[in-house]
């Protein structure tokens, strides 16, 4: 998309005029800082996906659009986690952190902050195995995308 | 030389060619208006509503094809611009709204008389830009011109900053512009030019179904070409009318919910439907799963977001209607195509049963006046030849149904928005486009009160628009429904109190006159046109029950009309 002010706006707003869902949303500038790259996740059958890509085509703001999941591609999310993490807690916390390769990236006597990427589906996965009770915080960033191969969305 | 902003955005208009724009004054646009005053080559309208202003220009949009400009402060002054720009929008109208802001550094203050221009209109418009840099502004007023007027047309707003407008750049209007992000469709891909045709040529019950679209495009030749060389009945929904002449033995006339019987009937049985610069709306399907059931459907449209929108089609051309239109001819022409003759022998047979009906009958003896009749007889009268403007309602479907147009751009109506005060100030703007025209103005008594202040505009510049008031007293539209779906209850569609249309109008200083025997229908319709320098307004007392038909109910098929 362009990377203008309003870009962003027209995006969301499409989607609620039109009342289809946004279940993840991500946007950052490019190399080309003229640019932003927006990775969004919705769902819907055929029809109602292939009117989102028309209507997101119309906006003057985005310049090139790929579904991503017409070809192999990789979805990456990343995800912080804030967990009670004392005494025995603690080699137990950083044993599941391992086996799901996060990181953990702030100590307090209290807690531990995880640091954990990959498909959303990981994520869950990772949140199902800890305690429930032990959670303090999450924040996802929303899937980022790229095409596998030398497929590519690039002016 | 360095010019202010509100001289580079006169001088932008005047390289767009733009010969009116209309609008209202107001602080955050003084500096533009000081500039405005300062030249001839713009001539400024001054409506009594920001609402009017984009719909005059709306007028003059449709009824030249060329862009409509408007002018207006910031808050309130867009606010009140909002339903023009999204009756605009659509209808795919070309229009250019300048609508003035507080000055940049106070933007996001709550500053006074600001409104986020930009976020209210954002899904009305086909694109708004906020000038944030005088240098950019000649750029950014072309840009709108060709956004608005390319592809798809529709309304397009700039926001521009007071600041913007006194502070200085040098002005250079770029000669074209061109954005990596739009670049609208023309030319139809060859093959499927080359399916369609295929599919026509063994259509055994075809039917063009056409639409806006030709008209936007200009396109009426072409369509007229391809109807008669494969000799196939051609239908218009609401905004098509006029696309293809209505006095054609091809035309089955308007479809959808008030269209006639053989229409819906012909598209209900069709095998091969040709859909042109149409788009499916809900008023021309009726139930979806009920529509076109055994029709292979081509569509051509410049907007591939309209193509399998609402109904899948089977071979889709994006394009504009001309060029395809075209192609498709040539196509036909150098092979040779013929249409099926013996099948279509019987289709015209079949089709001709349907006419039969006369879907479209009234009671002619009736000595209450009967809205049909009025508009026949201003058909007759005025030759077919009048710009015709309406508002919505009962009395614009009887409009659409009872004037016959022949000609593109002729009818103008808000068919997408339905937005009742459409009419008269709509009919500003075709006057002012065509100054020597009889331009009628079909309303009620309900929907002329939306806008009636615009009687003062006609005052100041002395449009002679011939106003056609079918008071029934009621909002017509509404009753109807109420009679046929709320076993009769009409809550609030019964309006007390109304004007004494005649003395309003001559208090502006126009003529006006009441009918209210059928006897004196045309005589008074003759005396109006006589009065060719006048605005008249032709306060008529109608049959206040009747009804529009035929009808497809809701949730009805294509065949399943109620006829009178
Ligand atoms: C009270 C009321 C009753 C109504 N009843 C009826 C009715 O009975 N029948 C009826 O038909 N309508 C009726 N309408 C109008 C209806 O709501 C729609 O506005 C109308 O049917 C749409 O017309 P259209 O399909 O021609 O599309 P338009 O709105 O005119 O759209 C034009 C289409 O053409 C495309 N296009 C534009 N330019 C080009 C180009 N250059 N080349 C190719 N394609 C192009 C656009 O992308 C779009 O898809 C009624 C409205 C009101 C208010
Ligand atoms: C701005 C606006 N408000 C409400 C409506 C809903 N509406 C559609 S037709 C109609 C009645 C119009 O009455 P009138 O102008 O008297 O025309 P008639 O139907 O009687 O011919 C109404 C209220 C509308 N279309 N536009
Ligand atoms: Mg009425």
């Amino acid at each position: 998309m362009e990377n203008e002010a309003g870009a962003l706006s027209r995006v969301a707003g499409l989607f609620s005029a039109r009342g289809y869902n946004i279940e993840s949303l991500t946007v950052a500038p490019t190399e080309d800082p003229s640019l932003s790259r927006m990775t969004l996740v919705t769902r819907g059958t055929d029809e109602i996906i292939e009117q989102i890509t028309k209507q997101l085509n119309k906006l003057i703001d985005v310049v090139k659009l790929m579904d991503m999941t017409e070809g192999p591609h990789i979805e990456r999310e990343m995800m912080l986690v804030k967990v009670q993490a004392q005494g025995e807690r603690r080699n137990e916390l950083k044993r599941i952190s391992d086996i799901f390769r996060g990181r953990i990236i702030d100590v307090t006597d209290e807690t531990y902050t995880i640091e954990l990427t990959g498909a959303g589906d990981k994520l869950d996965a990772f949140l199902q195995a800890l305690d429930k009770g032990v959670i303090i915080e999450v924040v996802r960033s929303g899937v980022s995308g790229i095409a596998r191969g030398d497929r590519s969305l690039v002016l | 030389m360095e010019l202010t902003g509100a001289e580079i955005f006169v001088r932008s208009l005047k390289e767009e060619g733009v010969d009116y724009i209309f609008g209202y004054p107001g602080g955050a646009v003084l500096h533009i208006y000081d500039a405005l005053y300062q030249q001839q080559d713009v001539q400024h309208i001054l409506v009594r509503h920001e609402q009017a202003a984009t719909h005059a220009a709306d007028g003059y949009a449709r009824s030249t094809g060329k862009p409509g400009v408007v002018i207006v402060t910031s808050g309130p002054g867009a606010t009140n611009a909002v339903t023009g720009i999204a009756t605009a929008f659509m209808d795919s109208i070309p229009l250019v709204v300048f609508t003035g802001q507080v000055p940049t550094h106070l933007i996001g203050n709550d500053a006074f008389q600001e409104a986020d221009n930009i976020g209210i209109t954002r899904p009305c418009v086909k694109h708004n830009f906020l000038v944030k840099d005088v240098t950019r502004l000649a750029e950014t007023i072309k840009k709108a011109f060709y956004v608005a007027t390319t592809g798809r047309p529709g309304p397009v707003v700039v926001d521009i900053p007071k600041d913007i407008t006194a502070e200085k750049a040098e002005f250079r209007y770029p000669d074209k512009v061109s954005m990596r992000s739009y670049n609208p469709v023309h030319i139809g891909h060859a093959g499927q030019i080359k399916r369609a045709v295929k599919l026509m040529r063994g259509a055994r019950r075809p039917i063009l179904y056409t639409g806006g679209g030709v008209i936007l495009g200009n396109a009426s030749e072409p369509l007229t070409e391809l109807a008669r060389i494969m000799n196939f009945p051609v239908t218009n929904t609401l905004m098509g009318l006029g696309a293809y002449p209505a006095t054609d033995p091809l035309f089955v006339g308007m479809l959808g919910m008030h269209g006639t019987y053989e229409a819906n009937m012909a598209m209900h049985h069709c095998d091969v439907l040709v859909a042109v610069g149409a788009r499916f709306d809900d008023r021309v399907t009726g139930h979806i799963e009920k529509f076109c059931p055994n029709a292979k459907i081509i569509h051509i449209d410049i907007d591939p977001a309209s193509i399998s929108k609402n109904v899948k089609v089977d071979v889709p051309i994006v394009g504009c209607v001309g060029n395809v239109l075209r192609v498709m001819l040539d196509e036909i022409k150098s092979n040779d195509v013929r249409s099926d003759a013996a099948a279509l022998k019987d289709w015209w047979q079949q089709i001709d049963e349907w006419r039969s009906k006369d879907c479209l009958k009234y009671d002619r003896d009736s000595d209450t006046i009967k809205p049909q009749f009025v508009l026949e007889t201003l058909y007759r009268l005025t030759k077919g030849e009048a710009f015709v403007t309406s508002d919505v309602g009962q009395h614009q479907m009887w409009a659409a149904q009872f004037y016959k147009f022949d000609k593109p751009r002729r009818w103008i109506n808000s068919g997408g928005l339905g937005t009742m005060g459409f009419g008269l100030p709509a009919a500003m703007g075709v006057q002012f486009a065509h100054p020597d025209a009889t331009v009628a103005c079909v309303t009620g008594e309900g929907s002329i009160q939306m806008c009636i202040q615009e009687l003062s505009t006609c005052t100041q510049y002395s449009l002679p628009i011939k106003i056609i008031n079918l008071n029934n007293g009621y909002l017509g539209m509404v009753r109807q429904w109420q009679e046929f779906f709320y076993q009769k209850r009409y809550a609030m569609s019964y309006m007390e109190s109304l004007p004494d249309f005649v003395k309003l109008a001559e208090s502006y200083g126009h003529v006006g006159m009441q009918i209210t025997r059928t006897g004196d229908v045309e005589g008074a319709l003759i005396e109006m046109l006589k009065l060719k320098d006048r605005l008249v307004f032709m306060d008529f007392l109608t049959d206040r029950e009747e009804n529009v038909y035929p009808m497809i109910p809701a949730g009805g098929g294509q065949n399943e009309m109620i006829l009178v």
